[in-house]
């Protein structure tokens, strides 16, 4: 059977990796060529590479950043930030991403999700949503987490995946940064609803936060970004810990 | 040299990439004469059958690939494996280029477990089920990584490896006679995956 994920999250501007909590006050924490090799060699399913780079000279350092790593790590790469167009689905596929994640773009401009299927295949387009609740209801938020759209998460997942949209990342900006735990709830509500596959996002403080995540039938993924960049969880460890727990992994 | 035919379809920075870290001389070519010359090819392939097949067809490659599949060793991946059998039922019916006995059907239809998801998307572990110089560098059970809504069968002779997903033993791993096939994408499928094409460049 297939084996649960566990997937780093490298959010990159000006050539840098940063983690902010819950999206603000960004640090920076490293090059993301060293963090590639380092996360490859540490067991590693996937790679995510977001974006966050506002400029155009940043952009051509992205580019280079992940054609270098494309070149070198031989494991599933998903790319993420500023994603708005088929050229910029072009671009990002042409330096070795599998996978191209869209967040903001598909709120601006939903046909890009229908769009970029049609051209690459489903498994190629990741829909990520930022979500919150807001008056008792999964709000999708926008640009990194800063605007409600007012738009009905749920729905708005059910929507992507009809349109072609082959995996979905939750992230719960109501448990992001916080290291309590993945929010269950809001998971369980997508998994009940869409029959993608589901990364979760959002809330990883520990390992057995990881177990609890795959307790959930409808989770294939766990993503985190500080406490992998940080050393507070080791991979390989979350990776038998799990494992001795009855959670299917590739070690 | 390893010739990685070029037909306009899918993303062959990975594959060649990961050729080129083990060392290997390759060649992204759409060149009979390349190929002819090549010591070994590969067939890559990602999207829907049908589309692939019609591409292939249109560079006029195919009677350079059916003389030479018989003279050096070959494989498709991915789709590029679909493309080796003799039929799929892809978006209706669709011939293939008949070098292993098989056909390509949709594994939803087969699978018992509606719940399952499909696309077989990730990482599962391919069991050996008959040993090949292909597995030289590779440890039964290894994990390697599938994407993939349609999968061979009827192939049972030609099968070296399967990996099991609800009901259905997904062919993983063929052979016949000097074709190879992977189902999974080996330049994706990290350390494992590049002992599979080390061994295969050693063929």
């Amino acid at each position: 059977m297939l084996a649960k994920r566990i997937i780093p999250c490298l959010d990159v501007k000006n050539g840098r990796v940063v983690k902010g909590t819950n999206f603000e006050g960004l640090r920076d924490m490293a090059d993301p060529v060293e963090m590639a090799r380092f996360y490859n060699e540490s067991g590693a399913d996937e790679l995510v590479f977001y974006d966050i780079t506002a400029s155009a000279e940043g952009r051509g350092l992205f580019t280079d950043i992940l054609r270098q790593v494309a070149s070198e790590i031989f494991i599933p790469l998903t790319v993420g930030g500023g994603i708005r167009t088929l050229d910029d689905f072009d671009r990002v596929l042409k330096c070795g991403a599998d996978k191209v994640s869209v967040n903001s773009g598909a709120i601006s401009d939903p046909s890009i999700i229908g769009a970029a299927a049609k051209k690459y295949g489903d498994q190629c387009v990741v829909l990520s949503m930022d979500v919150k609740r807001v008056g008792g209801q999964f709000r999708l938020f926008a640009k990194g987490g800063r605007v409600d759209t007012g738009i009905d998460a749920m729905e708005w997942a059910v929507k992507g995946v009809r349109d072609g949209a082959g995996e979905i990342v939750l992230n719960s900006i109501d448990t992001d940064g916080v290291k309590g735990g993945f929010d269950l709830e809001m998971l369980d509500e997508l998994a009940a609803r869409v029959d993608v596959p589901i990364i979760a996002s959002g809330g990883a403080g520990n390992m057995e936060h990881f177990a609890e995540l795959f307790t959930h039938p409808g989770i294939d993924a766990g993503l985190a970004a500080s406490i992998f960049h940080t050393r507070q969880v080791d991979i390989k460890d979350l990776k038998r810990f799990l494992r001795e727990r009855g959670v299917e992994m590739r070690i | 040299m390893i010739a990685i035919v070029d037909y306009g379809v899918g993303n062959l920075f990975s594959l060649s990439s990961s050729l080129k870290a083990l060392g290997l001389e390759t060649e992204i070519t759409a060149d009979a004469a390349k190929l002819r010359a090549a010591d070994k090819i590969i067939l890559p392939g990602v999207g829907a059958f049908g589309d692939a097949k019609a591409k292939l067809d249109a560079t006029g490659l195919v009677p350079v690939l059916q003389e030479e599949a018989e003279k050096k060793p070959f494989l498709g991946i991915c789709l590029g494996m679909q493309l080796l059998f003799d039929r799929s039922t892809e978006y209706g019916e669709h011939a293939g280029l008949g070098f292993v006995p098989g056909q390509v059907v949709d594994l939803r239809g087969d699978l018992e477990d509606k719940t399952l998801k499909v696309p077989h998307m990730g990482w599962n572990s391919l069991q050996i089920v008959k040993d090949d110089p292909i597995f030289k560098y590779f440890e039964d059970g290894e994990y390697v990584y599938y994407v993939h809504s349609f999968y061979a069968k009827d192939c049972l002779p030609s099968t070296l490896g399967t990996s099991q997903y609800g009901n259905v033993s997904v062919t993983g791993v063929v052979r016949h006679g000097r074709v190879y096939g992977t189902q999974f994408h080996p330049e994706k499928s990290g350390d494992a995956g590049l002992r599979l094409l080390r061994a295969f460049a050693e063929l």
